[in-house]
């Protein structure tokens, strides 16, 4: 899933502080998985937002609904009704949905109402790290599954550097060496041998250094 | 036991206080609680386990979001006891609202019935 962390509070009020109708709209799928932008995170902000300004003496109509996903059309389109009756939106979805959002209603400010962090897992419930980086060309059938590219601080495609000690990165701060992890995966499977073969230059070009990507599939496309 | 509280207080029952969301406290306050305590079992004594140790960290989250919005965290508290200690029960009763009413009044409360006024 895509993983995101909740905005200071603070930083949301800064935003809207100076508009009368605000809509906070979460998306169920991810963030709600990673609690930071699901209906309950909506319906805790939107409550500590309309006490704040409240508080200030503010009228700020504020109100809420969190969609089924806000990366697609038909999703995004449920507000279309209600959309003009806000001068700014708040979307709890991640940078993806909040940008789908403000392409599709671009008369409307959308704001982030999370920080946006990786692809990642949970690993316990409060615990999410991360672990792809949407190379755009996956090697991990040679990497015992392990991904060097997302999971490495360095990014090294042939084994560990010199700085991998008991298993732990040298950058510290409790980060496991991921070719720890690949060596002791490919042990496991009685694959070393695959450590030994040199891997191929990578094609960056798949990943975002060859500038913002896109995938068409003719096959499904309408 | 026949034991007198302040009738100030609502009660509001939940199977246990795992239920207990940061959204149910906010709420409580925006619609003009002076004040809100949870009440729940002794730690390490929770049906679930886990419940009251959980509803604990919601407690001090609320705390953390009432005092970014100017309500003051300490407005809501966290009590345990076990179901035997009756008057430990009317007693904290007491306190709480002893508590808030030093603290005065909810200050969101005030200034919607100034607004509505
Ligand atoms: S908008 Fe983002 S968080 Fe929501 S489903 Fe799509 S990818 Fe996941
Ligand atoms: S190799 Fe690339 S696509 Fe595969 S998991 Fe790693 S970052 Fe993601």
């Amino acid at each position: 899933m895509i993983v995101a962390d909740r905005k200071p509070i603070e930083e949301i009020i800064e935003y809207i502080k100076d508009r009368d109708k605000v809509l906070i709209v979460g998306c169920n799928e991810c963030v709600t998985v990673c609690e930071a932008g699901g209906k309950k995170e909506v319906g805790v902000l939107a409550s500590a937002l309309r006490m704040y300004f409240m508080n200030q003496g503010k009228e700020i109509k504020i109100d809420e609904v969190t969609l089924e996903r806000q990366c697609d059309h038909e999703y995004l389109e449920e507000i279309r009704n209600i959309v003009d009756q806000y001068q700014a939106i708040v979307s709890l979805a991640c940078g993806v949905g909040v940008q789908f959002m403000s392409e599709k209603y671009f008369k409307t400010q959308v704001y982030p109402g999370v920080n946006t962090c990786f692809m990642g897992v949970t690993e316990e419930r409060g615990v999410w790290s991360e672990r792809c980086q949407g190379c755009g060309q996956c090697i991990l059938a040679t990497t015992g599954g392990i991904c060097p590219v997302s999971r490495c601080a360095k990014r090294l495609l042939n084994g560990p550097c010199g700085g991998s000690s008991k298993g732990m990165c040298e950058i510290g701060g409790e980060v496991p060496c991921a070719w720890q992890i690949i060596i002791d995966k490919l042990t496991a499977l009685g694959r070393l041998d695959d450590y030994e073969k040199l891997a191929p230059l990578k094609d960056w070009s798949k990943e975002r250094a060859g500038g913002p990507r896109k995938v068409v599939r003719e096959d499904v496309r309408q | 036991m026949r034991l007198r509280y302040p009738d100030t207080i609502r009660i509001v029952r939940l199977p246990c206080t795992g239920k207990v969301d940061v959204g149910y406290i906010l709420r409580a306050f925006e619609k003009g609680a002076d004040g809100v305590y949870v009440v729940g079992c002794m730690e390490g004594d929770c049906r679930y386990n886990r419940g009251n140790l959980r509803a604990k960290k919601r407690v001090a989250e609320a705390r953390r979001i009432l005092n970014i919005v100017g309500i003051g965290g300490e407005r809501v508290q966290m009590f345990n006891l076990s179901s035997a200690e009756g008057p430990k029960f009317a007693q904290i009763a007491l306190d709480m609202t002893e508590k808030i009413k030093a603290m005065g009044p909810n200050p969101v409360k005030l200034k919607k019935m100034k607004k509505a006024a």
